[in-house]
This record gives C-alpha cells, structure tokens and sequence, in this order.
C-alpha cells in the first residue's frame, strides 16, 4: 500500500503566488478552456466525487479496529454525501511515512517513548475522485501499544490542483494544528503518568503492608505460593513505578530533542510550561521512593498539596479537618492489578480524552478555520486572495466600504512567526499553577457513613453533589485568578447556593430557558425569505417572525449545542459514576477488581460511533446510556470507565452548554462571526435557521460578513430602492453625512430598513458601531455624532413626545425617514451620482447583483475621496500670494469639471474625503482625550412623500 | 394620526422669530462636545488664545484646549459648587503668567496654574462665601465680594475687609477709574475708592432704587441695570446719572386687555440680566428680550422684545453690528443690527414708555426722554442659531475663529467651529503628516 501509486508528487509551481508577476494578466482559472472536457461542464469538476464539497477528514489506526475515521469538518454528514469514509480512512493511514518504532530498543531496560516528526503527503483516489493533503502525526497514550496512537488529519477535496497549489499553506496550518493537538497530549499522557504512578504507589503500599503481615504471621506462610505471588507481584510493581517514572522522564524531555520538521513551530510558552510542569511531577516522585505506607504518604501529600494544588482551598479545609480533606483529596489512588489488562479487554481513549481541554479546542477550532479558508474552488481562492492583497494596499479608504479585512490576514502576514492557538489568557491559571489532580477526573466522594441506596440512583444527594463537581470544574476553568483565596472562597459560595437549590433539572431548566432567551433575541433580518411580503401586511409579517423564531429554536436544539443530549447524559453519568462508587468501595474492601465485562466495550463503541458521526450518535449515545443506566451492572470494571465518563462529562458541558457560550464576553465577535460563518457555508441549513445567531451581531460590514448575509442586505436594499421613489434621496443623506433616523413603530421592519440602508453608511466602523439598529429612548447630540443611521421607535407616550421633541429640536441634523407613513423629510438632492445605485425601475432583481453593484460605485467614490484628499492643491495654496478663496475656486472646479460633480454630490464627496482625512490623522492608537467632530450644513429640509 | 412638526418652530407656542435650517451668514458648521462635567457648567473663561477654563456645580475647574477639543487639566479642589471665576494675569518683566481664581460655596478661594494644574493657594474657613471676584490686575490686587468685601493681594493676604449691611452681599464688582470700584449691593451701588498706601478704603455710597446685578463699564461711564427692567448711565466719576431708560414691554399696546392683565409681567421678564458695553452701543438681555442702547445718543438703536423663547443669559456684542446671545432655552443666536427697511415693521412709538415710582431714596428722577425718531431705530436680525444643548445655555465664550465655546445646564460644553477652516487646517495637518511619513 506505501508503494501506491495514487501518491502524489507535489510539485511547486511557480508562477502561482502572493506577487503576481503581471498584474493584467488573467489568471489561468479565468482563461476559456480550448478543448473541453467529456463532461463537457466545467463547473461540474467535483460532479463525480461522492462528496458535495471539501472537509477535513480525521482518522485513526487503531490497535483495535484498524483504521477508522473519527470525526470530519465540517461536522455535517451532508458534506461526505455517499464518500466511504471508512474506506478512505484505510488508503490515508496506508501511506504513512512517520518513521515510528516501538516498544525496547537494545540496551535500554524501560520501554521508551518514540518521538517522531509528522509526515505530509498527497494521496489520490482517482476512483473515488478524491484527492487529499494528509498530515500523519503520533499521540501518546499510557494504555495504547508502544504508547503511541498513530493519527492523520486529511483534507479532503475532489480537486487535484487546489490540493497541489495551496499544498504550502496547507502544510502550515496542519503544522500549526498538530503541534497544538499534540502539546495538549503531551501534557495530557503526563497527567495520566501521574495518576498511574499514584496507583503504583498505592498498590506497592498496599502489598507491602500485606506482605508484612505474612512475616508477621510467621515463617510458615513464607513460602507459601500465595505469599511467592505477593512477593512477585511486589516485585512487578515496583518494576512498573520505574517504567513509568522513566516515562515521565521521557515526556518531559521531548522539547529538548531537536526538531526536523520546518513547520514545527511550537508556543514557546507552552513549551516551557509543559516543561516545568513535567519537572515539577519528576521531582515529586522522585520523592516517593522509598517505601513507607500510604496513610503516611496520604496525610504527608495531602499536607504538601492542599496549599499549593488546592488554591485556597487549605484554609477552608483546617477548620472542617475530615470532611473537608477527604473531599478535596482530590485523587483516591486505586489498586492496580499486576497484570495490567491487554489489547482487546479495554476501551481506548478517543481523541478528545487523549488532549488536555483547551489544547484540543484551540486544535479544532484551528482546523475549522482551515476549512473555511479554502472554501471555494481554486479561482474562487485565488481572486479572493487578489482581492485581499489588493485591499490591504488601499488600507487608507479601505475603512470606508470595504468589510473588514479580519485577522486572519495578520495569520497571513505572520505565517511563520511562533504561533499559539490556545489562549494563554484564558487558561493561564491552569498552567502556571497546575492542578492536574484537581482538574483531574475524579468524582465526589459519597459520604461513607451514608451510603446512598444503589436502587434509588437519582437520589438528591448525588444529583447535588454532582452538579456541584460540574459547576466547580466550571468556576475553576472560567475564574481567572483562584490563587488567592478570595475568589476561591466567592467561588466555592457560588458553588453552595448551586448546589442547594439547582439539581439537575434545575440546571436543565435554566440552559432551556437561556436557550429560548437567545432564540428570542430580536431578529435584525429575520424574514428576508424573498416570499415573505411584509412591506404592507403587519400580521403576516408577525407570524412570519414567530416561525422564524421557532425555527431558529429546532435549530438551536439539534444544530449547534445538543444541550438536552449532554445533560442527560450528565444525569445518565451521575448515576453511572454513583454506582462504580458503591462498587469500587466494595472491590476495595476485597481487595480483588472484578473481572472485566464487556459492557465498557460496548461503551466504547458507543463513543467511537460517535465520534466519527455525531448527529445519530447523540442518540445513540443518550440511549446507550439510558441503556447502562436501566441495566446497573454492578460488576463494571472502574478504573477503564470511571474517569472518562466524567472526563467526557465535564468536558462536554463545559464546551456545548450555551450558557458558556453566552457567557463569553461580546469583545469576542470573531467567535461569534466564525460560527456564523460555519453555519452558513452548509448549504442546507434552512434560510431561517441562523437567526437567532445573527441576532447579537451588530449591523453594518463589520456585521455582515458572509456572502449570505451581504446577499440579504443587497435584497432588502434593492426593495428598499425599488419601493420608494425617495431613496435615491436618503441614500445621498447617509453617503453625505447626514444622520438618517429611520422613524418606526414596528421594530421588525425599522431593524430590517437599517440593515438595509447600512451597507451605505460610509465608515461604519469595525463593529458596526456607527449604525444603532434600534433606539427606544429620545437621543441626544452625543447620540448624534456618534450614530450616522439610527432606528427609532416611534412610541405614543410621554416617552414618545420627549422622543418627538428631540426629533424636532434636532431636526437640522438629521433627516427622517418615516417607515410608517413612508416619508423621508431631508434636504433635497439633484445630483446624478447616485442615479445608478438608487433607480428605482432598476433592471436588477437579485440582492447580491444589486449589491456588488452597489460595491463597484461605492468603492468608484471611495477612490475619488482618495484622489480629492491627497491632491494638495485642492486645499492648499501653491504659493504664498494665493488666498483661501483662490484655493476654494480650484476646489470647486475640481469637484464639478473634472469630476463632474454638482453641488450636492460634492457634498459626498467632501463628507468622504473628511473621513479619509480623519481615519489617515487618527492617532494609530486610537486612545485621545480629544472628542470626535461633528460636522453638519444649514439647508433646508423638504418633506418627500411616496 | 397626528405626527409632530418636522417644520423646526411650527410647534413652538410662542411668536419667537424662527430662521430656519437655511442659515448662509452661521459660519459654525461643525461643533465638538466636550464632556467632562458632571453637573450644571456655568462659568466659562478664557485664559489665553487656545485655552478656556469652565467650571460648574461639581466643584471641577477644567481647562480645554479650544483647537483641539482636548481637555488640559482638571482641577480639583473644591468640594462645592464654584460660585465665581476669573483669570489673574501677573506679568513680571518678560513673561506674564495666567492664573485662576476661583471661589466656591465651600467657602474658600483657590488659585490654580492653569499649565500644571496645581493648586497654588487656598483661602478656607471663608465668613461667607464669594459671590464675586474683581481683579486689578495693574494695582496687583483683587477682590472678592460676597457679605463682605475683601482685598487680597497677589500673595493671597488679606489686605483689608468690610463688612456689609445689606442681605444679598455684593452681587457684582466693577473697576472704575481713579482706583475706585463699585460694588452692587441689592439695591444700591456702592463706589469704593483704593488708596493703596493706606491700606484701606474710602467709600461713597451712592443710593439708588432697585438696582440689579449685571453692570458694565465703559470709559468714564458705568451703566447698572436693575430688576425692575431700569438701565442708568452713570458718571464714573462726579456720580450722576447721565441716562435713565426704563425698558418695559407695551402693555397698553396690546389688544386684549383682559389678557394683559392676566399675563402682567412677571419681574424676571424684565429684569436686566446682563449687560454688556464695546464702548459704543451697550447690549442689554431684558428677560427674553435683547436691547442695543446707544451711548452716544442715549436711545435704543435696535431691540428685539422676544429674541429667544426665555431668559436670556449672557450677551456679546461681536462687533458694532453683530452680537449674540444664549438663552434658557438651550439655544445660542446671532444677531445683526440692520438698517430697518422702511415701514417692514411698524414702530411703536412710546413703547419704552416713561414711568417715575415716585420712591423717596429715589435721588434725581430719570431724565424723561421719549423715543420720538422712529425712523433711527434698527432692527435685530437672526442671522443665525447654534442648537446644541439640551438644557440651558449659561454663559458662551468666543475664541474668535478658533470657535465659541458654550457651557450648558445639561453638564456639557460644546466647541463651535467653522466648519471650512477646520477642513482646511485638517489638510494641513494631513499633508504635513504624510511629508513625515515621506508618501503613503
């Protein structure tokens, strides 16, 4: 299979590139084909591919199975159509070049861990009609062969040629996915190592102690076969602490080994945490050699650790000496059987349990990012590059109308500097001051003089208690700053009232209820079906929103959080968890574990399925779950199942509940634009669906960023061209300055007429923050200059004749745009620039048409703005005995001869070259005293009427 | 359905005058709105050609750059509201250094660097607080007035005080030739004359009825208006009255008598709120009303019964023939004193109608003069209104084309340019940026 011919030689071809040797030439994407192909149409290149379009695909060997794929991104199974999967998985693992060897190499006695570079290559299925670009890459798991977990991310794509030319930057945001996936691994196996040692440590204290009580017993029992076993067993043991010890030795040490790989730019300082982080688990068990026995060891660790590892948790648990120190023992190390369970007999870790939380995030939402950037064909690609590199020339007017350029451009311009996915910001505590036993699956221990009934196992106090393990890992994870003891404490109070009163359904109930309050958010452009006419029917127009909202509900539910699905399986867990509790507590006492079942097998095949197709696997998974939970077997092996449940538990309620979504600052409008994005690029979803997602983002370009959503805006606009004989008029306000209140009762359509008209607010700012969709109380000069389109509500109530009065009083400022009674009240425009944009018998019926029609005139004017701007004579004298009205003659003559503007379309084009001049003076950052100006013209005002 | 009026004054109830939005002469086509403030601004001075200083009811004296828009400083100091304000300039040989003086309810008195935004010298544990402060600046001295009245030097000592009789204290202060000031106490003017070398003051009191704050000064001349609506000329130096004009709105004039009756004017209506003199024509706020008095021949030369929609409030003459005005009703007017076209408006002849209270302190009787030359008297065009603040507008000060700076109620300030020459000096500044950068 390695020799298959369908691997692909990358070849670089030159000429394709950033710098474009002649920039009139036409890219060959563009050139007319000569001889066309069989299938005669050209769009139909992917026609017979079995997927609808590109995804990353990843796989894994396993030692169990053989290859099989785990997940894909998009996370949709509509993108992989009829594509077997399956069997791609077995061609893309078969060419992996990763020179890996296991197990002992000669003259070492410990087993060692081998560290390999990632492979690249490109592999093509011509039969499939799938070409992809795959990045092999190691993991390492503590209970695989060799401890290593071979793994690939592939992207897939029907075209050959788009995988070849962009094979450079496929490379490097795959680099960049990988280091990441695999940092977060590294310190992942190290968190495992530690808990297996503790084990180690527990079960040679344990055997020691047994084995002295033989020797007490007396010479007899001395050579007893059992006591010959114990000894072995003893032996065994210790053998194992050193192996493993060893092993941690290894891990810790994998930074300091060269790397070949180019593209393996590693975090810096991640590296050097990771590394003390290791060091510092080193030097703690290089410790524990000696033997002495585990009560010892236990009170001595639980001394050494409370203050460090627990935070401030030490002081809270002085005073409620037992109690306290038995809950936050935070890890009860368990005996481990000499013979460690093989191959076949256990579950192994799925990728998200292999890599530490935030690591295999920042990994996903890497890889989601790659998707997205090489959506499209390759011409697609290629003119939005052109497109881009050509903006980021014009960044002077660029702010006026182009959308914003993002920050994935500065990714661009800084490919090869370090990168970092993960946000050190965010989890910085958990680095600097590492508690991985605390973070560490572990669940609450049931009070012993209590032993709840295994019969009942929704019983309160596991429920309680369990939520409460939950919403401490959450506060641990959302606190910045629990070092001291404050928080801990404000955060352990939160944590009480939590637990007091919201048991699970009580938890439920409140993510149901954030999630229909987010649905609910008012829709800026909900209706934008092109069916629905709302212009004149109110009710339809009402219930055209109450469908919406539903619609963006069943969205909500299935689509993006599956919140009910992981809360039952939270509940399913508690249960599960309880009952290994019980259990465990009765293996203990016998000292003996139980044989295994194969119930955990079939649990990991309910978490693999999942993996690989997450939509039915919720189901599945709920069912499976509800299936362990009807059947209780009660002689579960623990240690297999135990810590990846919670693990899985807390990882998905911390990463899927919405609460945590909406928790997250709204500074973060890149997520919430990303995710938008997501949802938009799957074809199917419904035009309804990302509703209630788009209801949070602001309006304007730096709101609407996909295609979709700037199709929307341009059909909305041109309706609003085409409707009123006035537009022509209110387009000519806001492209000169004039504050445009849309004036409206019905929000639904004062918010779409905004949305709208936005895409005319030159500069509107990042964010959209020049636009106010929608206004309730009266305004105020400040309000003014800050906003140059505003929605209003036209309100009957003392509010409303404030709101009135300041209309009035103001009304020199602004010009009113009546969506009621269908008025516009603002000072009248002749000129003929805007005649193009704003006919309203225009012959352009599509919203994106209208658009990119609208974009060519507008950026036409913001390249006149340029020119006016920076041509020096136009506002300075040329020599000393030219007076300022020389300069405002050539001025004027500039503006109506040359470019042949009248009076009021040289309004636009002072307003814009203004706003050039202020956005080049700006200070670069942004942070003066000094407020903004506000610039404004007498004239009067005439009423249009429809 | 009625809506509102988008008409501007359509809604207004009361026969003010209304520009409209078409206003060529206003050349303040761009505004800033400073914020900074957390309560009513009401004082605003000007400490040098780009600086000003405004203070208010938060006990904050901040100093603004009137180009920029940037705030300088802020001086904090005072924990009540500042009840006066004024610049104290020492020159000492080459360089003359700005301070300010500032008075607060709090009972003290402060002298700020304006540059550093140090506080140089304080005075607490004041009797009373200081209603007002008169600087003379070439006798190196000041003065603050409130219940009594003080003489401070430049070192802030205390040189010498008097006590007052009347309950208001002193409500203004001016400075009169020969080393005299006077000091308007409720319903008398008090002249003080300065003899430095004693130490102390020799005063002459002078009694007249009913006068009220705002008084101005003019050379060898001062004028006082009163609450009841009297404006009196006086001689700075012998202390005669050269002219008396009583200033009240032609009640018999109007129609319904009935109505009159019922709307008599209320005393703030015409009372004298501020006067303000360039030497030639003295500018007189009469309730809503602005009157332009003619020193040299003694008459009204143009008035303008309802200028704003209420009280106006402070008044500046910007030339001899324009002048401007800010109001109660949150909005600031220029005006211009045009010939009058003949018969445009029909005079109403005895409309500054002669009336003698016959009080008994009253010394002289007003000089009796009817406005007989009808056809001298000019009229007040509205060239042009700034619309800004939301509540009233206190004072406003003119940085002359560096733009006007108002203070308001509504706790802002708003700097009132001209619109063209800031795009002209942006370009400048655009085009001296891009020689640094050396091109795009």
């Amino acid at each position: 299979m390695i020799g298959s011919p369908d691997v692909v030689a990358f070849t670089k071809e030159d000429e394709f590139g950033q710098n474009n040797p002649d920039p009139w030439s036409i890219p060959e994407e563009f050139s007319i084909p000569l001889h066309p192909l069989a299938d005669s149409n050209p769009w139909a290149k992917t026609s017979y591919a079995k997927f609808t379009k590109d995804f990353i695909l990843i796989s894994e060997f396993s030692e169990q199975v053989g290859p099989q794929p785990l997940l894909t991104i998009p996370d949709d199974p509509k993108v992989c159509g009829t594509f077997d999967l399956n069997y791609f998985s077995l061609r893309i693992m078969s060419v992996d070049y990763q020179a890996s060897f296991v197990g002992h190499p000669p003259g070492s006695g410990y087993p060692r861990l081998s560290f390999v570079e990632d492979s690249r290559v490109v592999l093509g299925d011509s039969k499939e009609g799938a070409f992809a670009y795959i990045h092999h890459l190691t993991l390492y798991d503590l209970e695989a062969r060799g401890f290593v977990r071979p793994f690939c991310m592939a992207y897939v794509s029907a075209d050959e040629r788009k995988i070849m030319l962009q094979f450079q930057e496929l490379s490097l945001r795959f680099s960049q996915a990988s280091e990441c996936l695999k940092a977060g691994n590294r310190r992942a196996f190290a968190k495992e190592l530690q808990r297996k040692l503790q084990d180690l440590e527990y079960t040679h204290s344990v055997l020691q102690r047994e084995e002295g009580l033989q020797r007490e017993a007396g010479p007899q029992c001395m050579y007893s076969a059992h006591a010959v076993e114990k000894a072995n067993e003893l032996a065994n043991v210790e053998k194992s602490i050193y192996e493993h010890r060893d092993l941690l030795r290894q891990i810790s040490c994998y930074h300091c080994r060269p790397r070949r790989d180019p593209h393996a730019v590693t975090c810096q300082k991640c590296m050097t945490q990771c590394l003390s982080e290791c060091e510092a688990l080193l030097d703690k068990y290089a410790k524990l050699a000696n033997p002495f026995s585990y009560t010892d060891k236990g009170r001595k660790r639980e001394d050494v650790q409370s203050p460090t590892d627990d935070g401030g948790g030490g002081k809270g648990a002085e005073e409620d000496e037992d109690e306290g120190i038995k809950r936050r023992s935070s890890y009860t190390p368990q005996l481990i059987k000499a013979r460690s369970a093989k191959c076949f007999d256990k579950r192994l870790k799925t990728l998200q349990e292999l890599c530490d939380e935030p690591f295999y995030e920042a990994t996903m939402e890497l890889l989601k990012e790659t998707e997205r950037s090489f959506r499209g064909d390759l011409c697609y690609l290629h003119t939005r590059r052109m497109d881009k590199a050509l903006r980021r020339r014009q960044r002077i007017t660029n702010f006026l109308f182009e959308e914003d350029l993002g920050d994935e451009d500065e990714d661009e311009g800084g490919m090869l500097r370090p990168f970092c996915a993960v946000n050190h910001d965010l989890d910085n505590y958990t680095i600097l001051n590492p508690p991985p036993i605390v973070l560490g699956p572990e669940p609450v221990e049931l009070d012993p003089l209590e032993p709840p009934d295994p019969l009942d196992p929704a019983s309160e106090t596991s429920h309680t208690q369990e939520s409460e393990l939950v919403l401490e890992e959450g506060n641990l994870d959302s606190s910045p700053s629990d070092q001291t003891l404050e928080t801990q404490e404000s955060s352990e109070e939160t944590k009480g009232s939590f637990s007091s009163d919201k048991s699970g359904t009580g938890l439920a109930e409140k993510q149901q209820s954030l999630a229909s309050v987010r649905s609910e958010l008012p829709d800026p452009d909900s209706d934008l079906t092109p069916d629905a006419d709302h212009n004149t029917d109110l009710e339809r127009e009402s219930s055209s929103e109450d469908m919406d909202i539903t619609a963006g509900e069943d969205e909500g539910d299935n689509g993006g959080d599956q919140t009910p699905v992981s809360l039952l399986e939270v509940v399913s867990e508690l249960e599960a968890s309880m009952e290994d509790n019980c259990e465990r507590r009765s293996g203990i006492e016998s000292d003996l574990l139980v044989p295994i079942d194969t119930a955990c097998c079939m649990a990991q095949e309910g978490f693999l399925y999942e993996a690989s197709a997450p939509e039915a696997a919720s189901h599945l998974d709920q069912s499976s779950h509800h299936q362990s939970s009807q059947t209780l077997v009660v002689n579960q092996e623990p240690q297999s199942l135990l810590p990846l449940q919670n693990d899985y538990a807390v990882g998905s309620l911390c990463s899927e509940s919405p609460a945590a979504g909406l928790e997250l600052p709204v500074g973060l409008l890149g997520d919430a634009v990303s995710r938008t994005t997501a949802e938009d690029g799957s074809d199917y979803t419904m035009s309804a669906s990302t509703g209630s997602d788009r209801a949070a983002s602001p309006l304007g370009y730096g709101g609407v960023v996909t295609l979709r959503q700037r199709k929307r805006a341009g059909h909305v606009a041109l309706r609003f061209v085409r409707q009123y004989p006035f537009a022509i008029q209110a387009l000519w306000c806001l492209l000169s300055g004039r504050t445009l209140v849309v004036l409206g009762a019905d929000e639904g359509r004062v918010r779409r007429l905004v949305a709208a008209l936005a895409l005319f607010v030159p500069g509107p700012g990042k964010c959209g923050e020049r636009v106010q969709a929608w206004l309730s109380c009266p305004f105020t000069l400040t309000d003014l200059k800050r906003w140059k389109l505003i929605g209003l509500q036209r309100v009957a109530s003392p509010v409303g004749s404030s709101m009135l009065y300041s209309l009035s009083r103001y009304s020199r400022y602004i010009s009113i745009l009546d969506a009621d009674q269908k008025t516009l009240r603002c000072p009248p425009y002749r000129g003929q620039l805007l005649a193009n944009i704003a006919d309203h018998r225009t012959y352009i019926r599509r919203g994106s048409t209208y658009f990119l029609h609208v974009q060519s005139t507008l950026c036409r004017l913001a390249a006149k703005a340029f020119l006016f701007t920076f041509t020096h004579h136009l506002h300075l004298p040329v020599s000393s005995t030219e007076g300022p009205e020389v300069v405002e003659g050539r001025r004027r003559c500039f503006l109506q001869e040359q470019l042949g503007l009248g009076e009021e379309d040289s309004q636009i084009l002072l307003y814009l070259s203004q706003l050039v001049t202020q956005q080049y003076l700006q200070p670069p950052a942004g942070n003066s005293a000094v407020a903004p100006c506000f610039s404004f013209n007498y004239t009067t005002s005439v009423l249009y009427k429809i | 359905k009625t809506d509102w009026a988008l008409g501007g004054c359509g809604g207004h109830k009361s026969p003010v005058l209304c520009i409209g939005e078409e206003q060529p002469k206003n050349c303040f086509t761009e505004l800033q709105v400073l914020k900074g403030h957390f309560d009513i601004v009401r004082f605003l001075v000007q400490i040098d050609d780009f600086r000003c200083a405004s203070a208010g009811d938060d006990g904050l004296v901040l100093v603004w750059n009137v180009e920029t828009g940037e705030r300088l400083q802020e001086l904090r100091g005072h924990s009540q509201q500042i009840t006066a304000i004024t610049t104290f300039t020492c020159s000492n040989g080459l360089m003359s250094h700005t301070s300010l003086i500032t008075a607060s309810s709090d009972r003290s008195l402060s002298l700020w660097d304006p540059d550093t935004g140090n506080r140089v010298q304080t005075i607490s544990d004041l009797q009373s607080s200081v209603k007002c402060l008169l600087v003379l600046e070439r006798l190196c001295v000041w003065f603050s007035g409130g219940e009594e009245l003080c003489v401070w030097d430049r070192d802030f000592q205390l040189q010498c005080h008097r006590q007052n009789h009347s309950d208001t204290g002193i409500t203004a202060l001016i400075e009169l030739p020969k080393n005299c000031i006077a000091a308007a106490m409720d319903k008398e003017i008090s002249k003080r004359k300065i003899l430095m070398r004693q130490g102390c003051l020799i005063l002459t009191i002078c009694v007249i009825q009913l006068l009220f704050p705002a008084m101005s000064f003019s050379d060898g001349l001062f004028a006082s208006g009163s609450h009841a609506g009297e404006l009196i000329i006086w001689d700075a130096i012998d202390w005669n009255i050269l002219a008396y004009e009583h200033i009240l709105w032609e009640e018999s004039q109007t129609c319904a008598q009935a109505e009159i009756r019922l709307a008599a004017p209320k005393p703030s209506e015409m009372s004298i709120q501020h006067l303000t003199t360039n030497g030639k024509l003295i500018l007189a706020a009469v309730g809503s009303g602005l009157y332009v008095y003619s020193i040299l021949t003694k008459t009204v030369v143009a008035y303008r019964k309802v200028a704003h929609d209420s009280n106006v409030l402070h008044t500046m003459l910007l030339s001899d023939s324009e002048l401007m005005s800010c109001s109660e009703d949150g909005s600031v007017r220029m005006w211009e004193i045009q010939e009058l076209p003949l018969t445009a408006e029909p005079a109403s002849p005895g409309f500054f109608g002669m009336w003698t209270f016959g009080r008994p302190n009253k010394q002289t009787g007003p000089p009796t003069k009817k406005v007989v030359d009808v056809p001298n008297i000019r009229t007040l065009e509205l060239t042009g209104d700034l619309i800004g603040h939301s509540g009233a507008v206190q004072m406003f000060a003119s940085f002359k084309e560096n733009g006007l700076v108002t203070c308001s109620t509504d706790h802002l300030l708003i700097l009132w340019k001209n619109g063209a020459r800031q795009s002209c000096l942006r370009s400048l500044a655009l085009f001296q940026k891009l020689e640094e950068n050396g091109g795009l």
